[in-house]
């Protein structure tokens, strides 16, 4: 592959991920390395989305779901396992735990059996109704969660000690965000294997024309079932390294805004770009630091800036940098 | 037992009404533009605030519920002619993105201008009272009033639509915008005149009800998701549908949060049926939808996927 300019800022884009924070850990400034970790957890749910948003042309308004049940399933498994209650005593035992593995197997779990159900219903449809149909199952949860007084409901629940990982002091900021951004990194290799692959292709192929895909002998809707879930189950890893970043978890993070935020970071980025999702929340963290430093109303000038990003720079951020339309 | 179930058929009827208020625009705008608006729940919330700074500010409330229309109904097409002109030959998620963006906009915007307390609207005292019918019912009149005005633009909306030129111009945009354009309707100042009815429409909902509860910045968001899931129940660009869907969105969810918990209360001890029923009956609503798709993914009255 040559050298060209996307894979240039790709490369810039994962570098300066990479050095901020180690920076940060030499001037001692613990709040960056944060932000940074901040911006990989977002990128990877941005990865999530990007699947089938950016590949599979299916605009998933309801990813907070997702998003939020990774949260909750950090969330809920720490609460058991840190007031040494089991979640079920009869027909068998089942403790909570804190360790992050199996925290991540259960979001995976959870994430893509609710992804199926979902996926099922929705992708029945398309267009509007797809985008509607996704936000209000996503609402669904999200009322659900405030309702159900069970995990703190409206409240939201605290995680008291970040979860372990073997080997790693999660606590410490630096082994944390090199955490995070090992499983970007991760999920990014994966994406891109993935829309390489004969499935990918399949994928990018019903986006194109389904009817084609149809003819030719591929159902356009098992791909994008199974895009969805595979998206969703990025989405919800990311929610539960997030809640364990905040070490808080509240309906907040299955919101509408969520779902919101998520898509905004593909946008902002690039759609259907491997790096845009990471370019996409880091510009949005660094927005929002800066911005939200001078002006409490910053959401205003960003909302300004993003009708400028859809109006003008289609291409989102590495868009315009790489300076050459994709294929829509 | 029964007063209360006739008060929360109303509260029902009530909720149904400010819906379609909503929902009615969405369809619209959706329906004869083409365009997916999320920021239609601001142009409720720019509905609300003005009508209480107006009131607050003249001391007549009739002022505020005239200034909530004519300031959403200008909202929206000042939006409409700046921004979201561009936007209507661009595919969903651009338009999604950018109505995102308005929300961002609109929010904090109005934050900025009236700080993030909320807001109260007082009521002419003829208002204030309540209905008594019988001996045990008794009902708020602003809330019959809201109902009755709401039912009121409802027939009046139908009435522009189905028996005004105007009206016919709407729906001749519906069918074919290209037609009507080389039939000499001016396309672009009908698709701004239905985007700012939809709007004042939004800003009347809000300014009703903002007189049951407090007005603050995100008050249009739930409402707005409502909304969606009406129209998508109705069938999308189907007024009759946003109609229908209302009122079933309304009554079920009323009355999933009345009558629910005390179903589980029949086999299940009061606090886990009072968690489960509240808890079932906040998702109703989404399952109705559900359902309703499954057996037709365009909705009742809609015409295509």
């Amino acid at each position: 592959m040559t050298m060209n300019r996307e894979t240039l800022i790709n490369s810039i884009l994962a570098v300066a991920l990479v050095a901020v924070p180690l920076i940060a850990l030499g001037m001692d400034e613990p709040f960056i390395i944060t932000l940074a970790t901040k911006v990989a957890i977002f990128a990877m749910a941005g990865v999530g989305l990007n699947l089938v948003l950016g590949y599979g042309g299916l605009v998933s308004f309801g990813h907070a779901a997702f998003f939020g049940i990774g949260g909750y399933a950090a969330g809920i498994l720490a609460s058991h396992a840190l007031n040494y209650e089991p979640i079920m005593e009869s027909p068998f035992l089942i403790e909570g735990t804190t360790q992050m593995i199996i925290i991540w197997i259960v979001a995976l779990v959870v994430s893509a059996f609710v992804a199926l159900v979902i996926g099922a219903i929705t992708l029945r449809t398309s267009g509007v109704y797809f985008i509607m149909i996704t936000l209000a199952f996503a609402q669904m949860i999200y009322y659900f969660a405030i309702s159900w007084p069970a995990y703190g409901g409206e409240d939201g629940l605290s995680i008291y000690v970040r979860n372990g990982f073997p080997g790693l002091n999660t606590l410490d900021p630096i082994s944390y965000f090199g955490l995070c951004a090992a499983m970007l990194g991760l999920a990014m290799l994966f994406s891109a294997v993935l829309i390489r692959s004969r499935f990918g292709l399949a994928l990018q192929g019903a986006r194109q024309n389904a009817q084609r895909m149809t003819a030719v002998g591929i159902a356009p809707f098992r791909i994008r079932l199974v895009a969805f879930v595979v998206s969703a189950m990025i989405t919800a890893l990311a929610g539960a390294l997030y809640a364990d970043l905040n070490r808080f978890v509240s309906p907040t993070m299955l919101s509408w805004h969520m779902s919101g935020e998520i898509m905004v970071f593909v946008i902002l980025g690039g759609v259907g770009r491997l790096f845009g999702p990471l370019a996409g929340a880091a510009l949005y963290i660094i927005l929002e630091h800066l911005l939200g430093g001078v002006w409490e109303f910053w959401q205003l000038p960003l909302g300004v800036l993003l009708l400028i990003v859809v109006l003008f720079a289609r291409g989102g951020l590495v868009g315009v940098l790489a300076g050459e339309r994709k294929h829509a | 037992m029964f007063s209360l179930f006739l008060e929360q058929l109303l509260n029902g009827l009530q909720s149904g009404v400010m819906l379609f208020l909503m929902a009615s625009g969405l369809t619209l705008v959706f329906g004869v533009m083409g365009l997916i608006n999320l920021a239609h729940g601001s142009l409720y919330m720019v509905g609300a605030f003005a009508c209480a700074a107006v009131a607050a500010w003249t001391g007549s409330f009739w002022l505020g519920l005239v200034a909530s229309l004519m300031t959403a109904a200008l909202a929206g097409a000042l939006v409409e002619m700046l921004i979201i002109r561009r936007l209507y030959n661009r595919d969903h998620l651009d338009q999604v993105l950018a109505t995102f963006a308005l929300i961002l906009i609109f929010s904090e915007g109005t934050r900025w201008v009236f700080g993030s307390f909320p807001l109260f609207l007082s009521l002419p005292d003829f208002l204030t009272g309540t209905v008594v019918v019988g001996s045990s019912f008794e009902y708020p009149i602003f809330r019959l009033a809201i109902i009755v005005a709401g039912l009121a633009v409802a027939a009046g909306l139908f009435l522009l639509i189905g028996k005004t030129r105007l009206g016919i111009r709407i729906r001749a945009g519906e069918a074919d915008r290209g037609m009507i354009a080389a039939l000499g309707v001016d396309i672009d100042r009908l698709y701004t005149f239905v985007f700012a009815l939809g709007a004042a429409l939004a800003g009347l909902a809000g300014a009703f009800v903002g007189t049951t509860q407090s007005i603050q910045v995100g008050m249009g968001e739930p409402v707005l998701i409502l909304a969606f899931v009406v129209i998508v129940i109705g069938g999308i660009g189907s007024i009759k549908g946003a109609l229908v869907g209302s009122l079933l969105v309304g009554f079920t969810d009323t009355m999933g949060r009345f009558l629910l918990p005390y179903a589980f209360a029949t086999f299940l001890d009061p606090s886990s049926a009072t968690a489960i029923g509240s808890a079932l009956a906040s998702m109703l609503i989404y399952i109705v939808m559900a359902l309703v798709l499954f057996l037709r993914p365009s909705g009742l009255f809609g015409t295509e996927a």
